[in-house]
């Protein structure tokens, strides 16, 4: 023992002693993985309360909700929304959900806290890098949200930014000058926030791997990670290059995304030449990936959450594994499918519409092998499964639509519609989340060192299930009948009969999240006053269980990497512990009903 | 009577490896079994992987350029051509000459620490050499910058151009960027504690921002 | 809990479906000649998303119903057929399916948009703009002039840019705020952005096509159906998006002969 304390003395990782450095410029992935779930919970319920606004606003056009002219005067003279706050909050909405929740929730803060510890790795390679990662993240979060507080408000050109829209200036409407600058430059920022943490998890998980760790052996959850940091990379590579583009057509004069000879105001702008193309090339190029960045750490999550609630491996690791790889290498090869009827060349849309529908094969396979794997299981009921088994729902809802807007043919009639607003809350939003509030029921034990309340949990789900089918189930049947998104009011003739349909939509968004409100307040309570958690709660097997205090202590293992001998779900067979048999288990295996 | 759900893995016999995937852990092999962390920390860190990720997301945003370059020339009746300054091929020479001082430098360095060559100020004197390069390439950049703007062609004269400055901007902040990393590695190989992965990652770095640098020449020299 | 969540997703999924079974909400009727494939292959879409969607859903409840007792002496049971029946199960059910809707898609989409026009197709032209769409009738010289965007002016009325003192072509063009075509007659619709991106959408016609700010497009559509539709844009454009429409009127051939001569007499 003696030896082992002077080992610690030597480590260059040795656990720092002031509050700064501790838990606020730490350099500890524990901490950063803890400081993205904390700016991923700020930015949702940001991001919740801008779409409890737009929908009260799509409910009833001219209510006036108390208290809104405080967040903007000119936004919401006498407390009513005008159509150009309603797209600003729009914009808003859309943009702080995809990047600063859904990259950064599933990906970021549970990747960073639990891929070095499920490798069996002390710490990540670049620490440094790591820490910037998330100060640059906060950094990016905080110039989008500063544009809130400039004179005619954030961007009203929608989470996609389509040039010349974008491009123009302020002569194209309020927010689309400094606006679009703030909106840019928080996300190029982003994107390099987003590079450092990549380049972190890939080496850590090419490079840091314990003695047996093979890359077979690691969870399912690790390797959801790993395909997301490799698809993160070469996106938000692309992504980055085009904000700096689009902020140059700005400030600079340029013209790369600008067309000759655009009149607005009656004023013949001066920009000549560029692409209006070329923007949304860049931008579904990294758009389509963000997609699957958005869902595969969930399926990862889900799927190390399922395992162990099944009792059972799942039915293939490997085709699972590859699978998701398959869902990330086609990412690339779909982007056209945003664009069928954006005026690129007709044979293009046929081009591109072949590898949208093949993409469903994998997918298919995902599911497949779930509800196989779900067969002959011993599915054990808490918190953490139901939100997993929910988003297998989901994302099956969520996934058959993609079978419309994957053909040109459809997209005629569906494109820019509400059905594809459905779609994607579905397959991406709503099944993304499903997989973070899984991770969080599960993982918490290990983060804080306490349970969160199962009974709270379960209302919580209850309420989010239902109420996340009552809301985006009904935007399939609007876009069906043709109702545009991006509108404030539903001002055309065939649109009228759709009203009473979106405020019952309205009536169950606020009432989901209001449910949400519960998960906050059991994540606070539990975090202060949950009952102690045990090291090992769930009877799991993977390396974030063998840490020898919960949580770990600062390089995770204590000075003593764990040695592994095991595939990582060794569920249902006979153990000394029970059921199962930890990855670091030097005990031999027998399977059950081998003993006689 | 078999029923295993999978295969588990015997420990006595562990399979010989088949491929990449099956192979055990990455530095993970250098442990001994239930060994602590202190053999790691002697091991070479990853910054080897990291530098060819790095390289890979740097290589991404290049041709996510060159990709809009070709767009926005396509069809662009407003693109305008200029001759680039000749002080750019100088500046190619200059950048080529700092990677072979920093492979000569690297050479020296390895022959330091195999105690071949005992002085220090041998090596030190080559990477100065190479950061001196280094520095006299970012400056003929600005020069060959304030060239054109003398000729009055400025970043949004024309798409040409625009594109000239963007590219070029962008790979001399990468060079910036290589030219801290040289930096680090002096200051620690004079405070005895550079690692040969660190310098094997900076030097595979600069070498590539000379790939980079030709291949954006040649590009600009086929497509402006 | 188990079961209760076995059976909400069941209750779930056939609510789901239930409108869409009764076509409570749906597609307008189409009044397009080429509208048809289209119909068709959303049903056949919806008939196979549908049988997927019912059937995993079940599926999963069914699982989660019966394997979430208790049963103590019972082994881990695998899948019969394991994982690779799954995966060509996958392939073959999946695979055949998707790639069958594909091709009659691309069949449906090639139908539209890589044919050409008739040579005796009318050609309008469509400018659209913030907020609003303005459409240009060629005249008795069947030519439409060049359009000036120095001369785009809201203010002195000159919509699209005409210069109808020097150019001869310009002279006898139409420009209108509303759209009418004649029934049965093939239109050849040229599209022109004067600001930014924008699009075109109606959906009895079936037509959807955005504006390229820079780059004219064309279309061409046949209205098989005297009636009075919109035409909405559906690429977000700015703060009045919401609001910018057209109205489209299909017309008999006498009906839109008499327009177009009001129309001339106001220019």
């Amino acid at each position: 023992m003696h030896d082992m304390s002077a080992q610690a003395h030597v480590a260059h990782h040795a656990p720092p002693t002031s509050f700064i450095r501790k838990h606020i410029f730490s350099i500890d992935h524990k901490v950063i993985g803890k400081q993205y779930y904390g700016l991923a919970l700020v930015a949702v319920f940001v991001g919740m309360v801008l779409s409890w606004l737009m929908r009260l606003h799509l409910g009833w056009t001219n209510l006036a909700i108390p208290g809104l002219h405080w967040l903007s005067s000119t936004g919401a003279p006498g407390n009513v929304m005008t159509p150009e706050y309603y797209l600003q909050l729009m914009t808003m909405h859309g943009t702080i959900m995809v990047f600063f929740v859904l990259t950064t929730a599933p990906f970021a803060a549970f990747g960073n806290f639990f891929l070095p510890i499920q490798v069996g790795a002390e710490d990540m390679p670049f620490p440094r890098f790591n820490m910037m990662s998330f100060w640059v993240t906060l950094v990016a979060f905080l110039v989008m949200i500063s544009s809130f507080f400039v004179s005619d408000g954030p961007t009203l050109g929608g989470w996609t930014q389509y040039a010349p829209l974008s491009a123009v200036g302020s002569v194209a409407g309020p927010g689309q000058g400094m606006g679009v600058i703030l909106w840019a430059s928080s996300i190029a920022i982003f994107c390099i926030g987003q590079l450092l943490g990549s380049l972190n998890f890939i080496t850590t998980t090419l490079d840091m791997r314990t003695k047996g760790m093979s890359l077979w052996r690691l969870p399912l959850s690790t390797w959801g990670w790993f395909i997301t940091s490799v698809m993160g990379l070469t996106a938000f590579a692309v992504l980055m290059p085009a904000c700096i583009l689009l902020i140059l057509d700005h400030v600079a004069g340029t013209s790369f995304f600008v067309a000759s000879n655009l009149v607005l105001n009656d004023q013949l702008q001066p920009h000549a030449g560029g692409s209006t193309l070329l923007w949304q090339h860049l931008f579904w190029f990294f758009g389509h990936p963000e997609v699957y960045i958005a869902i595969v750490p969930g399926m990862g999550i889900v799927s190390h959450v399922l395992t162990v609630n099944m009792r059972r491996p799942m039915l293939s690791h490997r085709v699972l594994v590859y699978s998701m790889g398959a869902l990330a290498v086609l990412s690339y090869m779909v982007y056209g499918h945003h664009m069928f009827v954006s005026g690129m060349n007709p044979i293009s849309s046929i081009v591109f519409s072949f590898p949208t529908l093949i993409i469903t094969i994998p997918s298919t396979i995902i599911v497949l092998i779930w509800l196989g794997s779900l067969y002959g299981s011993r599915l054990r009921i808490n918190s953490a499964s139901l939100f997993a088994l929910g988003m297998i729902s989901m994302f099956i809802s969520g996934g058959v639509s993609g079978f419309f807007l994957a053909q040109p043919s459809l997209d005629i009639m569906l494109h820019a519609t509400y059905f594809v607003v459905g779609h994607f809350h579905l397959v991406m939003a709503v099944a993304a989340i499903f997989g973070i509030f899984s991770g969080t029921y599960f993982w918490f034990p290990k983060m804080f060192g306490r349970m969160m309340d199962e009974r709270l949990g379960k209302i919580h789900f209850w309420l989010t299930f239902v109420g996340a089918y009552c809301i985006f189930m009904p935007f399939h049947y609007a876009g069906l009948a043709g109702n545009v998104r991006r509108y404030q009011a539903f001002v055309d003739d065939y649109l009228q009969p759709l009203i009473p349909l979106h405020r019952f939509i309205t009536v169950a968004a606020l009432a989901t999240g209001a449910a949400q409100f519960i998960f906050l307040y059991n994540l606070i309570h539990s975090r202060y006053w949950g009952e102690k958690a045990p090291d090992n709660p769930w009877q799991a097997t993977s390396l974030e269980w063998a840490t020898p205090t919960t949580p770990p202590p600062y390089d995770n293992f204590g000075g003593k990497l764990p040695v592994v001998y095991h595939d990582p779900y060794q569920y249902g067979i006979e153990g000394s512990t029970g059921d199962y048999v930890m990855q670091n288990s030097p005990e031999k295996i027998q399977s059950v009903g081998e003993e006689a | 009577m078999a029923t295993t759900v999978h295969e588990p893995p015997r420990i006595e016999q562990q399979p010989q490896p088949r491929g990449v995937l099956d192979s055990g852990g990455g530095r993970g092999n250098q442990i001994p079994p239930q060994g602590s962390t202190r053999a790691v920390q002697y091991a070479p860190p990853p910054a080897s992987t990291g530098i060819w990720v790095g390289i890979a997301a740097i290589a991404m945003t290049f041709a996510a350029l060159t990709s809009a370059l070709i767009v926005r020339r396509g069809g662009a009746a407003d693109w305008r051509h200029f001759t680039i300054p000749s002080i750019l091929y100088f500046n190619t020479i200059l950048l080529i000459a700092s990677s072979v001082t920093l492979e000569i430098s690297r050479r020296r360095v390895a022959d330091f620490m195999s105690n071949a060559q005992p002085k220090l100020t041998n090596p030190v004197r080559w990477l100065h050499l190479t950061l001196g390069l280094g520095f006299l390439f970012v400056i003929g950049q600005y020069i060959a910058w304030r060239q054109l703007s003398a000729q009055g062609v400025y970043l949004a004269s024309n798409p040409n151009s625009s594109f000239f400055y963007v590219l070029t901007a962008a790979h001399a902040l990468h060079v910036l960027g290589g030219l801290g990393g040289l930096i680090r590695v002096i200051r620690k190989f004079g405070n005895f504690s550079l690692r040969r992965s660190t310098l094997d990652a900076t030097s595979r770095y600069w070498h590539f921002m000379d790939v980079l640098w030709i291949y954006l020449l040649l590009l600009m020299w086929a497509k402006l | 809990m188990a079961k209760l969540f076995a059976v909400t997703i069941i209750v779930i999924a056939i609510l789901s479906a239930i409108p869409i079974l009764q076509h409570t909400w749906w597609l307008p009727q189409d009044i397009s000649t080429h509208g048809q494939p289209i119909d068709e292959q959303m049903s056949e879409t919806m008939a196979e998303a549908g049988i997927s969607f019912l059937a995993s859903q079940i599926l999963l409840a069914i699982f989660i119903w019966k394997y979430s007792k208790p049963r103590p002496n019972e082994r881990i049971k695998n899948f019969p057929g394991g994982a690779m029946g799954l995966v060509i199960a996958a392939f073959l059910l999946v695979g055949t399916e998707v790639l069958a809707l594909g091709a009659f898609g691309a069949k449906a989409w090639a139908n539209i948009y890589l044919t050409p026009p008739s040579a005796n197709a009318m050609p309008i032209q469509v400018q659209a703009g913030q907020f609003a769409f303005y459409f240009r009738y060629p005249g008795p010289d069947g030519k439409f002039g060049p359009i000036h965007p120095d001369m785009i002016s809201e203010a002195n009325a000159n919509f699209m840019g005409l210069d109808t003192t020097h150019d001869a072509d310009s002279k006898d063009d139409i420009v209108t705020a509303e759209m009418a075509i004649p029934v049965n007659r093939e239109i050849h619709l040229l599209m022109h952005s004067k600001d930014l991106g924008h699009s075109f959408y109606v959906p009895e016609l079936r037509v959807h096509q955005d504006f390229l700010p820079g780059l004219d497009l064309a279309i061409h559509f046949t209205a098989t159906k005297i009636g009075k539709y919109e035409i909405v844009c559906t690429q977000l454009c700015g703060l009045g998006h919401y609001n910018m429409k057209a109205y489209l009127y299909v017309m008999s051939q006498e009906d839109f002969d008499n327009w177009l001569k009001k129309e001339a007499a106001m220019q």
